[in-house]
Order: structure tokens, then sequence, then C-alpha cells
């Protein structure tokens, strides 16, 4: 017993300057999670760089340098101007509608009323479903014959079968379908945010304001808006993020068609590193995102500093 | 009288607003639902009501998912690829969260930060190196490649999530332990980490959920049916040639959808708590 006791004693003072030590046991702590996300979010993030400067393929894995080659060609397509744009009117259009539904259904669940916890549940579905599977049913609702859309579009009489939309086929409404589907997505999302914030303003602030007179609008603009401000722009940074590099939703729906009329930059990425095996081009076609990322990123820091002062 | 008009007006227009947005949001989980039921006649007939049976329903559908493809085996592959990816998170994000919050003094927030920020790297930018790097480990077509790069969005994120229980740990815990003889290591071990298995519970969840709903390095690294995930085996297996099998297709996507909308319910409020991070006190 006594023995056993010593032995412990002992290999606890060995142990000692590693448990003891803060700054020790800190790094020990920390060296897993940094290295794993170094050697597997920083590593291949120069390999990108890299790639995109070299003339890299699945089929002719060569380092050769060639400089700003990729980006010239890529530039130069007709096919990737056309994504870029089409990139900013998913996100931009998908976005506001998405916000837009999002401050409405906000203000429905702010007032409590009976069976709100059902119908939060319901809202909220569509946003943690996984979007692969959710995408899917929308693309069985787009369905060319047996649309459920275009069935009561029928009944209600506003179409005729005959001049029916084409939901995917026809280029306009591709886009149109592929942008309320990430707005669908996201708006339970962007309602939950702004529940967030406003939950968290003192009702004493809003009672304040009411007796000095302020109205429904300039409550909601003067005073609570400002107040939610980091938290929606904490979150609009997130659906931001997501959307303008997303894939799913337009692989899944209209597979960047027709005629790349859906095409956005993550999906041609995908096109042309994965699928035909150019990964020089690939690569750089991904890059292009990086811009739009950094400013991201520094709304994002800018928030999330301003609240430790 | 008018005010009772007024209320009554007011009254219908908020319901109405409310029914719109349940609609809105849960008609193509409806869809889902009603369509995994229905026999296929009933299903390819444009004259039929769709929104109810004109048939009897039918289990058919479930059969056919269950005896003839290989739905089994990609939920065990999801539930496999879920297991460990929420073994690797816990046993790196555990220790940096505290280390980043109590060890690392003032350099630590700004280092939680920056782990946060890789959260926001997209497998859309990362997927082609990835997809070399996994050939290199030899993992390509293999479950296993998931297993190895789920982390690094999951780590970042429970990181972060964990940064914010901890802080709220008081101080006073482990400073009892230590004075009554632990190392700083055992105050963590025996004092720290009981008192925050709520937020531990919280990882395990939100880490799963994660990897449940990933779809896009799924799609990149894997092909062979029988390791794919249930997302990806359900959103692209279930074709044959041209023809989409829309009732086993939606039974499919129903069942991997119930647990993910069910734990997220269950726990929303951390997960805003944890996405928002610093923004809100």
């Amino acid at each position: 017993m006594v023995a056993l006791a010593e032995r412990l004693q002992a290999r606890r003072s060995r142990f000692e300057f590693v448990f003891d030590r803060p700054r020790v046991l800190g790094t020990l702590f920390l060296a897993p999670a940094i290295i794993y996300v170094l050697a597997l979010v920083g590593v291949p993030f120069l390999l990108a760089v890299y790639y995109s400067l070299s003339a890299y393929t699945v089929y002719n894995p060569s380092y050769h340098f060639v400089g700003l080659q990729n980006f010239i060609d890529v530039i130069n397509s007709g096919v990737f101007r056309r994504t870029l744009a089409n990139t900013f009117i998913f996100t931009f259009g998908s976005q506001i509608l998405g916000l837009i539904l999002g401050k409405f259904g906000a203000l429905l669940l702010l007032r409590p009323f009976p069976g709100r916890k059902i119908v939060r549940a319901l809202i909220i579905l569509p946003w943690v479903v996984p979007i692969a599977l959710a995408t899917v049913a929308w693309e069985w609702m787009f369905d060319s014959l047996y649309s459920v859309i275009n069935w009561t579009l029928i009944a209600l009489g506003i179409v005729t079968r005959t001049d029916a939309p084409n939901w995917l086929g026809d280029p306009g409404l591709a886009m149109l379908s592929v942008i309320v589907v990430n707005a669908w997505r996201f708006f339970p999302f962007a309602i939950v945010i702004f529940l967030a914030g406003i939950t968290a303003i003192p009702q004493d602030v809003i009672d304040a304001a009411t007796v000095d007179g302020a109205g429904f609008w300039r409550r909601n603009y003067q005073i609570i808006l400002p107040m939610i401000m980091p938290i929606v722009v904490v979150g609009l940074v997130f659906g931001l993020v997501f959307t303008f590099t997303d894939l799913s939703i337009v692989y899944l729906l209209t597979n960047g068609g027709p005629v790349n009329a859906t095409s956005v930059l993550g999906f041609e990425g995908f096109q042309v590193g994965i699928i035909s095996g150019d990964v020089a081009h690939g690569a750089a076609i991904s890059l292009f995102m990086l811009p739009v990322l950094f400013i991201l990123v520094i709304v994002m820091l800018r928030f999330i500093r301003r609240q430790e002062i | 009288m008018p005010r009772l008009v007024n209320t009554v007006a007011r009254e219908t227009s908020f319901y109405g607003a409310v029914a719109f947005f349940v609609i809105l949001a849960a008609f193509p989980f409806y869809w889902m639902l009603i369509t995994a039921f229905k026999t296929n006649p009933d299903l390819y007939n444009v004259t039929n009501i769709p929104f109810w049976f004109n048939q009897p329903p039918t289990l058919e559908h479930f059969r056919y998912l269950f005896e003839q493809t290989l739905f089994v085996r990609w939920m065990l592959n999801s539930l496999i690829i879920g297991l460990c990816v929420v073994a690797i998170t816990l046993l790196t994000a555990i220790p940096a969260g505290y280390a980043l919050t109590r060890l690392s003094g003032r350099s630590g927030e700004a280092l939680g930060i920056g782990i946060f920020l890789t959260y926001l790297v997209p497998p859309t930018l990362l997927f082609l190196p990835l997809s070399r790097v996994i050939t290199w480990l030899g993992l390509q077509n293999s479950l296993w490649s998931l297993v190895v790069v789920y982390p690094t969005f999951t780590i970042p994120f429970c990181t972060w999530l964990l940064m914010g229980f901890f802080r709220a740990v008081p101080r006073e815990v482990e400073e009892a332990a230590i004075v009554d003889g632990c190392s700083l290591f055992g105050a963590f071990v025996k004092m720290v980490l009981p008192l925050s298995l709520p937020a531990i519970l919280t990882v395990i969840i939100f880490t799963f959920t994660l990897s449940l709903q990933e779809f896009v390095y799924a799609l990149t690294f894997i092909s062979a049916s029988d390791q794919k995930p249930i997302t990806l085996g359900v959103a692209t297996d279930l074709i044959r040639g041209d023809i989409f099998f829309w009732g086993e297709i939606m039974a499919g996507a129903l069942i991997a959808s119930i647990p993910v909308a069910i734990a997220y319910n269950l726990f929303l409020d951390r997960f805003i708590a944890g996405i928002t991070g610093g923004a809100v006190k």
C-alpha cells in the first residue's frame, strides 16, 4: 500500500512540470487541434494556390509552373464569366429573399400564441434537414411532368397543361428555382438569428422608447435594428459564405444547366477540377472565391472584436 | 363594434401569415412523406389530386429501399463516419477549447477566433487539393476519407462552442481543486470536465449532425456505391439510368432527415449561442 502510494507520488512528480504549468499544458492541449487544422486546411489551401499556378491535371500530374496563365485562361472563357455573374445573382438574390422572409417570420414568432413551439419546430426544418435531401424533394416538386406546383397552377386556372412552366429546363426559371430553394433553406436561419438578437434586447429599452413616443417603425429601425446589428451581421456572413460557395443545390437541381444558366463558382470548380480532372484550372476557378471570402471575414472580425471592448 | 372587427381582422391576418410560413417551410417535407407512402400508379397519374392518397397508402417503397438497395449499408456508413468524427473532435476540441480559455492568456482569444475562421473556409475551395491528399493517403473512394476530412470543420466549430462554455465555468472551481492538491491537469479532468457534460453532449450532437449534413466532400471523394454516406447515397444513387424512383428516394430522404430534425430542435438555442459566439453577451 505504502509502496504504491510512493510510486504514485513519484510518477506524479515526474510529470509535474507538464501538469502544473499552464504554458506547457496549454501548448500540449492546443497542439492536436492546431496540427489537424494546419495539416488539412492550411496545407491544402497552399496546395490549391500552387495548383492554380501550375499545369497539373489528374492525367498529367506535373508541377510545371505556368504563372498566372490558368487565371488568364479562366477569365477569357465565356462560361466562367457567366458563372461569376450567376454566383453573384444566386448569392444576393437568395440572401435578400431569405432575409425578408426571415425578418417577417421573426416578427410573427416574437408574439406568444398557442402552438408557437410546434410552429417554430416546423419553420426551422428547411435549415436543419440535410440540404441535399431537401433539394431532392424540390427536384421532385419541380418535375417537368408531375410537378405539384404546376398541378396547383393548372387547377387554379393560371396556366394550362400545354404551357405549364418547365422550372428546371428554362434558363430564367432554373435560376429562379435555385434562388428560391436556397432562400427557402436560409430563411429559418435568418428567423432564428433575428429572434436571438431581439430577445437579447432588454425590454425596458423598448419600453423607454415607447414612452418617449417612438412609433413601431422608429422602434424597429432606430432602436432594435442597431442593437441587433452585431448578431445579424455574424449570421449574414455565415449565410453569404455558405451560399457564395455552395455546390449541392445547383449540382442536384440543375447540374449547372440548362447550358450553364445556373452554373456557380463552386459547381464550375467541381466540374473542371474533379469531373474533367483539370485540377489546375479547377483550382484557379475556386480561388476566385477568395476576395469575397476575405472581405466577409474582415466584416465578421470587426463585429466579433467590437463586442470585446 | 369596429374595434371587434379590427381585432378579428388583425388576428386572422396574423394566423394567415403564420400558416403561410409553416406551409412554405414544411410543404417539401409533407411532399416527401406523402410520396414515400403512395403507390406508383397513384404517383404517376397527372389527373389525380396530388395532395392526398387516391389509392390506399403502401409500404412498398420502404420495403424496396431496405431490401433491394444499399440503404442499410449507407445508414451504417453514416453511423461509422459520425462516431469516428465525434471521437476525433472530442479528443482535439475539448483540450483546445479549455487551453484557449484558461491556459493561453491573452493570445488565447485571438487564436480562438483564428481557429473559428477556418470554419468559414468552404469545402469548394479545398476539395481539389484535399482529393489529392486523400489519394496520397490511399483513402480514395473509401468512407475513411470522410472520417479524416470532416474534423476540419467540426474541430473549429466545436472548439469555438466549447470556449463559450468553459468561459462560464467559474475559476474558483479549479482553484479549489488545486488548493486540495490536484495538479492543473487533475483539476481539469476531475472538476471542469464533469461540469461541462452538457456542453460535451452538445458538441457530440452537432458534430454528428454536421457530418450527416455534409454533401460536397462526400460527392467529391466517393463514387463507390457501398462506401457512400446516407445523404449522398439517397441523393445520387437511387436513380437508375435516367429514371428517378421518387417513392424510394423520398422514403430514404425522410428516414435520413428525421434524426437530424429532432436533434436540432432540441439543441437549437445552444447552436445559435455557439454560432454567434462573441456577438451577443
